[in-house]
């Protein structure tokens, strides 16, 4: 199991892929809780493309990974009413006093819920985990036809971050859409996987308070999502030129 | 025979131009449409003088249609996304988009003049043909719309001649540049209204203060954040006439000289009315204020995070106040005051401080609702977040005030119970429909059964808009609501173990209402693909982010589901995790 050390290894010469290798929450993993009973059948959705999506390996359609429902802020299907609808995750991950957040409870506007994050921000440090609720930031994927939205302080690890995001975009690999948004065929979706599987690798980036590109995984999580104003999946020839600018960005920091 | 020569003689009595004279006092849309449905002479003469349209889904229709029937329009508001999407139920790129309308009116409506969109995406493209394609465009209004950036509000600015209003209420506006505001020319001095209390970043502060002292009609200002408190006297003494006004950042470093310029300048706003704002607020600026308390009729302290003795300090000169917006700083001893101070409030709203912390942080309780519901006779809109309820403060509060039109209880931990007996709170609940009979609008919280559903069913006769979280226990709940409330137009739930049979059988019903949303739920795929496939005048839109429906079996629960009424069948800009269930065989295989 990685754990997030392994994101700040990175060597000094260009791109360490590697290090920032983001990989599926297999199920018993380091990964949060996942309500097991939500699907009847276990569907066998080939998800290998999202393997090679994020770490530039080309794995085999052998690794048929089960699809589980996505567990974070996308809510989730109420079929066991006396449980809590929400994984645990903050006070699993973090230990902090925060609650468990169901999303979108309670009922309080984005714009709200950010100007009183940023408020809170400035006045108690210390309660910055229980005050303030969330924040989300943007996330889009090169290619892909609209964005998504992630709540950063649902997460404590950047593997956590990385897996919620491979499960968020991987309806994208799985041709289903289109601008009529009936569902493909079935060879069409074989096709779609093709593609990805030869076609580029692709790196989490973010940019920061500064407005700068940075890869994911440089920095400590809790100075991450202080400074992550939004997030890219982007192709990993353009990110090339980041690597550097990154170091030297952690270099003067220090 | 007879009959019919007299309704023709009647209809024929007037020339059109008398009838259209008549027909221009009437604005309201709901009259507008009773007159269009009088005879076919009246729909004709109705439908070209009809100058405003309101379209609350804008999947409803498309823009052709309405074009067609109402070909002088001068006015539109648009509304995009399910109301669940202020509260990120709604994934992104759901839909919504203004685009195809902008495009449409443009060639038709030459003559608009007012563009009001709300939960809508409009891009910089969008605001570049607005602010090009209508020469007499003068309104505005962007609430809590996304996809377009300080490049599309400087087009507006630089084009729109006459514009008279620009309002961006809580707007996603990518923040490129400050300056898009000295985008409006040095000869432009008709802005009435302007909100961009929205925007991050600073503006170009000089061009606003020079904006605001050539407009002498400006009536409505309301900042950002990041505007500085110590420019707000030298803004104030440019604009003495404004009524309304949204302060940026209220704080500063103390200095003496800040404080008395601002209570100079505010002391000179005769006019003053509404004030909004106060990010940020140092308490000893908050006096600078009270020259204009006693006018005030609407006063939103919601982002003001002081505590509860500042407030009752400011809140107690208010004594016209007719709407307070505030955080629960305000406590129970505050709520007391405001019954005893503000015998005019109409509307309050109390926001949570500290939504996500475990436990109370402040002394705020039912009683403080208690309280202003019995001191304040006109009390009829509220939306109030707390932690603890009782079914016998409900049932004071229904008591006391029989003329709620709107009512949003908030408790904040789901499924909580009366704390003093342990149980649901329906009666409480069903108080409320019981005694408030023009109730139009309810959000529900705590612990409730099935039976707070038979009490709506019953009792609320009027009501248009329900929200439900974390409630009933089965079917049933359902089917009350939906078999008993005539007027119900708009439903959203979330988090109940409502599914199939409820919906199936009140299925009917579902074409008399704008919209149903229900999330985490347990309605099946296969009541989806039924509902869609016998109702041709709903769209029925499956969302669900785990993959096709169709791949799972039909007695799979959706995640999300989304039922609104439209002659304008299925639409076609839907993201790859939205399924409309058509009426089509070969689909369903």
């Amino acid at each position: 199991m990685e754990s997030s050390e392994i994101f700040s290894q990175r060597s000094n010469n260009g791109l360490n892929l590697k290090a920032t290798e983001l990989r599926l929450g297999l199920p018993g993993s380091e990964s949060p809780e996942r309500d097991n009973d939500l699907l009847e059948e276990k569907n066998a959705y080939s998800l290998c493309m999202l393997n090679s999506l994020f770490s530039g390996a080309k794995r085999g359609f052998s690794d048929a990974i089960d699809m589980r429902k996505s567990s974070n802020q996308q809510g989730s299907v109420a079929k066991d009413q006396t449980n809590p609808l929400n994984e645990k995750k903050k006070s699993q991950i973090s230990g902090s006093a925060a609650k468990e957040q169901v999303v979108g409870w309670p009922p309080i506007r984005s714009f709200r819920k950010n100007s009183m994050a940023t408020q809170s921000q400035k006045n108690d440090n210390d309660d910055v985990e229980a005050k303030s609720g969330c924040l989300y930031v943007k996330v889009s994927m090169d290619g892909a036809p609209y964005l998504r939205k992630v709540d950063l302080k649902i997460f404590g690890t950047y593997k956590e971050l990385s897996s919620a995001l491979e499960k968020m975009f991987s309806c994208f690999t799985i041709s289903q859409f289109g601008s009529h948004g009936v569902f493909g065929q079935g060879n069409v979706c074989e096709s779609r996987l093709m593609d990805f599987l030869h076609g580029s690798e692709y790196v989490l980036t973010y940019e920061d308070k500064d407005g700068d590109w940075m890869l994911v995984g440089d920095v400590p999580w809790k100075m991450f999502i202080d400074s992550c104003k939004r997030l890219r999946i982007m192709k990993s020839f353009e990110a090339i030129g980041l690597a550097p600018r990154a170091m030297e960005k952690c270099k003067s920091r220090n | 025979m007879q009959q019919q020569q007299k309704v023709a003689a009647l209809s024929y009595s007037f020339p059109e131009e008398v009838l259209e004279h008549v027909f221009s006092f009437i604005d309201s849309t709901k009259d507008r449409g009773s007159i269009s449905l009088v005879c076919k002479s009246w729909y004709e003469i109705e439908r070209w003088c009809r100058r405003r349209v309101f379209v609350g889904n804008c999947y409803a229709i498309t823009p052709a249609m309405v074009i067609k029937r109402f070909p002088k329009v001068r006015s539109i508001t648009l509304k995009g996304k399910p109301h669940f999407a202020d509260f990120n139920l709604v994934p992104e790129g759901w839909g919504g988009y203004v685009c195809p309308w902008i495009k449409a009116m443009a060639v038709a409506f030459p003559c608009l003049e007012e563009i009001k969109l709300k939960r809508m995406v409009i891009s910089d493209d969008c605001l570049d043909l607005i602010a090009k394609s209508f020469k007499n465009f003068k309104v505005l209004v962007l609430i809590s719309c996304e996809g377009f950036t300080t490049d599309g509000l400087a087009s507006i600015a630089a084009n729109c001649r006459n514009l008279r209003e620009l309002d961006l209420r809580e707007s996603e506006v990518e923040d490129i540049c400050g300056h898009w505001l000295s985008h409006f020319p040095d000869s432009y001095t008709s802005l009435v209204s302007l909100n961009i209390s929205c925007l991050a970043n600073e503006v170009n502060f000089p061009a606003l203060e020079r904006l605001v002292s050539r407009c002498p009609n400006m009536h409505t200002l309301r900042l950002n954040r990041a505007a500085p408190l110590d420019k707000l006297a030298n803004l104030l003494r440019g604009a003495p006439q404004l009524v309304e006004l949204g302060t940026g950042a209220y704080t500063s470093e103390m200095r003496p000289e800040v404080f008395t310029n601002l209570a100079a300048a505010f002391s000179g706003c005769k006019q003053m009315k509404g004030l909004s704002g106060f990010w940020d607020v140092l308490p000893s600026y908050l006096p600078a204020v009270y020259p204009v308390c006693s006018r005030l009729t609407s006063l939103n302290l919601s982002y003001a995070t002081i505590q509860s003795p500042d407030l009752i300090k400011l809140v107690g000169q208010c004594q016209s106040l007719q709407r307070l917006w505030v955080l629960d700083y305000i406590e129970d001893a505050g709520l007391d005051m405001l019954a005893a101070s503000c015998k005019d409030l109409r509307e309050l709203r109390v926001f949570p401080s500290d939504p996500f912390g475990l436990e109370a942080n402040v002394a705020l309780t039912e009683q403080g609702l208690v309280s202003v519901s019995e001191g304040c006779p006109k009390l009829h809109s509220v939306l109030y977040f707390c932690r603890q309820m009782t079914n016998a403060a409900l049932n004071t509060i229904a008591r006391n005030r029989p003329n709620m039109t709107r009512f949003r209880l908030c408790i904040i931990e789901p499924r909580t119970p009366d704390y003093l007996t342990l149980q649901s709170l329906d009666s409480g609940f069903g108080a409320i429909v019981e005694h408030c009979k023009d109730l139009q609008r309810l959000s529900l919280s705590g612990l409730l059964t099935d039976r707070v559903f038979e009490h709506i069913g019953t009792y609320a006769k009027k009501l248009e808009m329900l929200s439900v979280a974390f409630a009933g226990d089965s079917d049933l709940g359902l089917h009350h609501v939906l078999s008993g409330c005539d007027n119900l137009r708009k439903l959203e739930i979330r988090d109940c173990p409502f599914g199939d049979k409820a919906l199936l059988a009140n299925a009917a019903k579902l074409e008399t209402m704008r919209s149903l949303w229900m999330s985490s739920c347990s309605v099946s795929y296969g009541a989806c693909k039924l509902l869609g496939q016998k109702l041709p005048r709903l769209n029925v839109e499956v969302i669900d982010e785990r993959g096709p429906p169709n791949l799972r079996p039909d007695s799979n629960p959706v995640e999300k589901l989304y039922i609104y009424r439209t002659i304008s069948g299925p639409r076609l800009d839907m993201p790859g995790y939205v399924w409309t269930m058509e009426d089509d065989s070969a689909y369903l295989e």
